[in-house]
């Protein structure tokens, strides 16, 4: 079947069926495939289930929604798209000019987090420490998340932060206003420091989008997403934390 | 509403989740939980980003939770593909060229690769974020799902499939 002296991978071959194989190499395998009609079938018998898959399920597109589908989105009256609206402005201004919108600007749903506020308290502590930053460390990450998610009642995560320069160090468990709270600690090639700080959220807050605040000077950027609020300190930079705090969210909640 | 921005996603979501479960009434089901929860976290979607990739994490995530619990149920929860038990395994060979049919003998995991792929057409490192595994993965699932796919298309594989431990 599959001749073990093909010169193409397999990765190769799968994306010369997606058209994805750049254009010198697919040429190559257009003529290998012309010579070896076994793996040319093979091809095409891939090629053909991409068209029969669509034969068989694009009529789906053209049909009418049900009714219950599009009742859903219309449900959450005003409330949704008016903390979606704000959130775009927030995010608009936020990204363009570093600027945090106040008071009475703020609609409704921005309620005080004073978790972002114990989050900055412990990012200080357990930052400086040299000894023990963290109560179990990067070496553990499965035991790690394991114990704080079942000290938290939520199923953690500890995001990939790798691609921003961050590795994970490892984290603690610490007090929360309800109970448990847990931080994530990470450092960077130079030994800056970042932490993820995550606790059942504060009654009589909401969802909100992302946030940030200023803690002694420190930007804190903070978001609560169903019943966690979630705290990201230790980037100065307003995009940089913006973007590690999408990565962060990505991998927690989505 | 119909000027949702959710909205002209819908169908698509349809799509897949008909490919994905077979039965339309469960898929419709999918889709909705996957609406309801995507509203509730819709004050966090990155303005700018893909929407649709978006999307289509919040339904993978739904839909791995229900086959976790489904198989919770069932006590016989799948952790690999390998212990993936085929529903259709018993069926007459005649079965064989139904497409829709084939495609619940793959393991799940495998199935939402071949139909992310090759039906929604997502890049493979838009699959990978889909679905939170490395794009490796995706190309080793995407070529077995692909490979296996064929066979039972082709009806070389009878009833008498293997379970592989």
């Amino acid at each position: 079947m599959m001749s073990t002296a093909s010169p193409f991978n397999e990765n190769e071959i799968q994306s010369y069926v997606d058209g994805q194989l750049d254009a010198a190499r697919g040429a190559e395998l257009d003529a290998y495939l012309a010579a070896h009609p076994d793996e040319a079938a093979r091809v095409a018998a891939y090629r053909k289930q991409g068209r029969d898959l669509h034969a068989l399920f694009d009529p789906i597109l053209d049909e009418p929604l049900p009714a219950r589908l599009e009742q859903t989105l219309a449900q959450p009256p005003r409330r949704v798209a008016l903390r979606a609206a704000a959130m775009i402005a927030w995010l608009a201004v936020g990204t363009i000019g570093g600027y945090v919108l106040r008071g009475e600007m703020q609609p409704e749903v921005i309620a005080q987090a004073p978790f972002a506020e114990r989050a900055a308290v412990a990012h200080v502590v357990y930052t400086a420490e040299v000894l023990h930053p963290v109560e179990v460390t990067a070496e553990q990450e499965a035991h790690l998340v394991q114990w704080l998610s079942k000290r938290l009642g939520h199923r953690l995560h500890t995001p990939d932060l790798t691609p921003f320069g961050y590795q994970l160090l490892g984290g603690r468990l610490l007090p929360g206003d309800q109970g448990a709270a847990a931080q994530f600690m990470y450092q960077d090639a130079g030994g800056a420091r970042l932490t993820l700080y995550v606790s059942v959220k504060d009654q009589g807050t909401e969802q909100s989008a992302f946030r940030i605040e200023q803690e002694d000077g420190v930007p804190v950027l903070y978001w609560i997403d169903d019943n966690l609020g979630f705290a990201l300190i230790g980037e100065r930079d307003r995009q940089r934390l913006m973007d590690l705090g999408h990565a962060a969210y990505q991998a927690m909640s989505l | 509403m119909a000027d949702h921005p959710l909205a002209e996603h819908i169908p698509k979501l349809r799509r897949y989740a008909a490919a994905l479960l077979r039965d339309r009434s469960r898929a419709d089901d999918l889709v909705q939980d996957t609406l309801e929860r995507a509203l509730r976290k819709f004050t966090l979607f990155r303005r700018g980003s893909d929407l649709r990739a978006w999307l289509f994490t919040i339904m993978h995530n739904v839909y791995v939770n229900q086959v976790a619990a489904h198989a919770a149920q069932r006590e016989d929860a799948w952790s690999s593909p390998e212990e993936y038990a085929d529903p259709y395994a018993g069926d007459p060979v005649s079965d064989a060229h139904d497409l829709s049919k084939a495609l619940q003998r793959l393991p799940p995991d495998h199935r939402e690769v071949i139909l992310l792929v090759g039906l929604e057409q997502l890049s493979y490192e838009q699959t990978a974020a889909v679905l939170g595994v490395p794009v490796g993965t995706v190309m080793s699932r995407l070529a077995r799902a692909r490979e296996r796919l064929r066979t039972l298309m082709s009806g070389e594989v009878g009833p008498q499939i293997r379970r592989v431990k």
